[in-house]
């Protein structure tokens, strides 16, 4: 059993990590704020309950994602999932790779071709069921049964989600590229890439 | 040892870390011996490494850890007062 005196010491600093994390959910720092301290004390009341040895960083994100699930998302704008743009299999990678890249070198890494604000707001841009489970995975680097028990849903539901999702977010990369003028647009549709 | 479209299909979940030690070892396997695979794995590897690092540059903001530890200090005395 652990014990409290310890929390703070042990869970302060993940502080960084769940703040980016709640920014990523919700989208809007005052909120990503609340939800952080929200989030410690739940994780302070509860502590008593975590089992030591256990991974605590998956715990916390646990109350993390549980705390926005139940008092954050009802402010949000729903998106329907039937938003969700849908694109062929290892489309980004086409396109990069194809003969379409207009001003990029060999030298050029995809490090360099998306900013980090690009990169946010194509995780964020997602439709809330397809960006919790890619947040977990790509950026906090869970396993499909941490994000199973985190969002409560089968692991069936999560790499179904995770693969529908990172395509859309490929495509909306692809799209401030295209923007920036970094791509060309291909000459053919891109059903047939 | 796998074949093409079956390493492509499962490229996903092999970078997920999530097949087992077979299929894991049979996708290594033909990555070893495919470079229009093993192109298609680094490229998906670096992506992930892209969207994570990326994802994380976000400034702190200054006053959060006062005021969290100002939150606990509302159970250390019981008062029904923070801090």
């Amino acid at each position: 059993m652990a014990n409290r005196s310890d929390f703070a010491q042990q869970a302060m600093p993940y502080a960084p990590q769940l703040y980016s994390a709640a920014l990523r959910m919700t989208r809007n720092p005052s909120d990503a704020e609340d939800l952080v301290q929200d989030t410690y004390v739940r994780a302070y009341r509860g502590f008593a309950t975590f089992n030591e040895g256990t991974n605590l960083r998956a715990w916390l994100f646990r109350i993390l994602t549980n705390t926005y699930i139940n008092t954050y998302r009802a402010k949000q704008r729903r998106v329907q999932e039937s938003d969700l743009a849908d694109v062929e299999d290892l489309y980004l990678y086409k396109r990069i790779s194809g003969m379409d890249v207009a001003s990029r070198s060999a030298e050029d890494t995809l490090f360099e071709l998306f900013t980090s604000d690009e990169v946010k707001r194509a995780l964020e841009d997602l439709p809330e069921s397809f960006r919790l489970p890619v947040l977990l995975a790509d950026v906090e680097q869970f396993s499909y049964k941490e994000i199973a028990e985190m969002l409560d849903i089968p692991i069936g539901t999560v790499m179904s989600r995770l693969h529908r999702g990172r395509k859309a977010m490929q495509k909306a990369l692809i799209e401030f590229a295209t923007e920036r003028g970094l791509l060309t647009r291909p000459e053919h549709t891109a059903t047939d890439v | 040892m796998s074949d093409c479209s079956e390493t492509l299909r499962e490229l996903e979940t092999f970078l997920d870390n999530e097949l087992d030690a077979s299929q894991r070892e049979a996708i290594r396997e033909h990555l070893g011996g495919c470079m229009d695979c093993l192109q298609a794995f680094d490229f998906h590897a670096e992506l992930r490494l892209v969207i994570s690092q990326k994802c994380q540059q976000d400034e702190f903001p200054p006053g959060l850890l006062s005021k969290i530890e100002l939150c606990f200090g509302e159970d250390f005395d019981g008062d029904g007062r923070i801090g």
